[in-house]
């Protein structure tokens, strides 16, 4: 549980909270690439080829240009808000993402070292294993809204104010959707905790209906089939949380140059991009746990893996941290789907106008995560019966 | 403890994004201050009036809506883990009648909202 209890488990805990953040932080060149080559595909052409096979030395020229260029403050900035700004930026998506479960544990035996012995121990593959999972990834991702009217108070910009405000009032406008869209899931599961929500959704379909139980053994039991409006909703407001096209209004750049960013260059600009993409990589974590079963495998147990595992590896720690590293790409494939998903429709839909946008998330995405909500909880009552 | 972890990493990322700051600001190129060059962009054209002084009081009453719904929506999260619970126990009828009572005035609050024009943006 969470730092753990002697030194080598917080050593590794530790270590383990930065390998996760270092991760996020490497995987937005990555997905940049991926996003300018995927853009060029859409558009019928070719996108960055030059630098290297693929285009892909482009990532390391990118950040050698954002290391080069002339770190500029306006005369008008607040300099304190102005430095801030980029370095929060960064914090709510690591933090929140540390919360996900992104595999099974593993379980390391006791073991000699430095003269001594330690262990054994249980090493859960996410950050911390947080009892409130979902309130605190709630609460930590909309303190995204902080950043944004820092970037925009503190550059002193009239463009920049106005697309952090823009910005803010979308991102606590589309919060509640999302947060309402998400009661439904919590009704299903019963529970706030990421890793139990992951577990109950193993196996085939199944559920008790007024006394029957009923089960489809060619369906996983994944929350999608529960709750298909919820998903359809909860993807719908991360969009806009994450300030991503179709409700890039923050940035709109017909109307406002840049948003809220106007002023920001070289890499206090890339750390702006680096806490949107780490919202992009909250959301698709999220989309995979909630609805999609987590770190789950379709159709195989983990009792299976870890019976395949068990006969393929000779020591017990090295069975364990083989079923963890199968379910991890399990975990792994849906994450990048949906990133993948966050990109194409960047490209696919046109960009909202202000009073469309918060017409649509008051009047309705609310409307239906309410009626969902209700819904939901007549339904259990009845197949309760 | 996991709060052990969150401020530990979020002090990390705090430094380090410090830290990248700073190795910018050294490797980036230098230039010569002119006030032309260091005022606001705006598109070029002089600011004629202070940037900090005019907005729409619409984004005011969006936080303050938000802030009322936003406390009715976590009313409801413990409601929600704790509703099969009370199924189990027999009081399933009770508890989703005063939830449906609870979400009646938010639905109200919410028609009333849409019904003042308090979300016309123009």
């Amino acid at each position: 549980m969470g730092m753990g209890k002697d030194i080598f488990e917080i050593t590794v805990n530790g270590l383990k909270l930065v390998v996760i953040f270092l991760m996020m932080v490497q995987a937005v060149p990555i997905l940049v690439w991926l996003e300018r080559r995927g853009s060029a595909f859409i558009q019928n052409r070719l996108g960055p080829n030059r630098v290297g096979p693929l285009g892909l030395m482009q990532l390391l020229a990118d950040a050698v240009k954002f290391l080069t260029k002339e770190n500029f403050v306006p005369d008008t900035a607040k300099p304190l808000l102005y430095y801030a700004a980029p370095v929060f930026a960064l914090i709510p998506g690591a933090v929140a993402f540390s919360a996900i479960p992104m595999s099974t544990p593993i379980h390391i035996d006791a073991f000699e070292m430095f003269g001594s012995s330690w262990g054994p121990y249980t090493f859960l593959v996410q950050g911390y294993d947080i009892g409130v999972g979902i309130v605190f990834i709630l609460g930590v991702s909309s303190l995204a809204a902080y950043t944004l009217l820092m970037a925009g108070w503190g550059s002193g910009n009239k463009y920049s104010l106005m697309g952090a405000l823009r910005a803010s009032a979308q991102t606590i406008s589309y919060e509640l959707a999302l947060g309402l869209s998400i009661v439904g899931v919590i009704m299903l599961y019963g529970t706030f905790n990421l890793m139990d929500m992951t577990m109950a959704q193993q196996g085939p379909l199944h559920f008790a209906f007024m006394g029957h139980t009923v089960t489809a053994n060619w369906l996983p039991n994944w929350g999608i089939f529960y709750q298909p409006l919820a998903a359809i909703l909860f993807f719908t407001t991360t969009f806009a949380e994450s300030n991503r096209l179709p409700f890039d209004l923050a940035e709109g750049e017909s109307e406002l140059v840049a948003g809220f960013h106007t002023e920001y260059g070289g890499f206090k600009f890339n750390m702006f991009f680096i806490g949107e993409y780490g919202h992009m990589m909250i959301a698709s974590g999220l989309m995979a746990l909630f609805f999609f079963g987590g770190f789950g495998i379709p159709y195989v147990s983990v009792a299976q893996v870890q019976e395949w595992a068990a006969s393929a590896t000779s020591t017990a720690t090295g069975a364990s941290a083989l079923v963890a590293l199968v379910h991890f790409l399990s975990f792994f494939i849906k994450f990048a789907f949906f990133l993948w998903v966050f990109i194409w429709v960047r490209w696919t839909l046109p960009r909202f106008r202000y009073d469309q946008l918060m017409d649509f998330g008051w009047k309705t995405l609310l409307p239906w995560a309410l009626a969902n909500t209700i819904l939901t909880a007549f339904v259990i009552y009845i197949a309760s019966l | 403890m996991p709060l052990g972890g969150v401020i530990f990493i979020v002090i990390f990322i705090a430094l380090f994004g410090a830290f990248l700051l700073w190795v910018a600001s050294k490797t980036g190129g230098k230039s010569i201050y002119h006030p032309i060059k260091y005022e606001p962009y705006e598109c070029g054209i002089p600011s004629l009036e202070k940037k900090d002084t005019k907005v729409s009081v619409k984004y005011y009453l969006t936080a303050i809506l938000f802030i009322l719904f936003d406390i009715e929506i976590i009313f409801m999260y413990p409601w929600a883990t704790s509703f099969r619970e009370f199924i189990s126990t027999g009081q399933g009828a009770f508890v989703f009648v005063s939830m449906i009572v609870f979400l009646a005035i938010f639905i109200f609050g919410l028609f009333w909202e849409v019904k003042s024009k308090a979300l016309e943006w123009d």
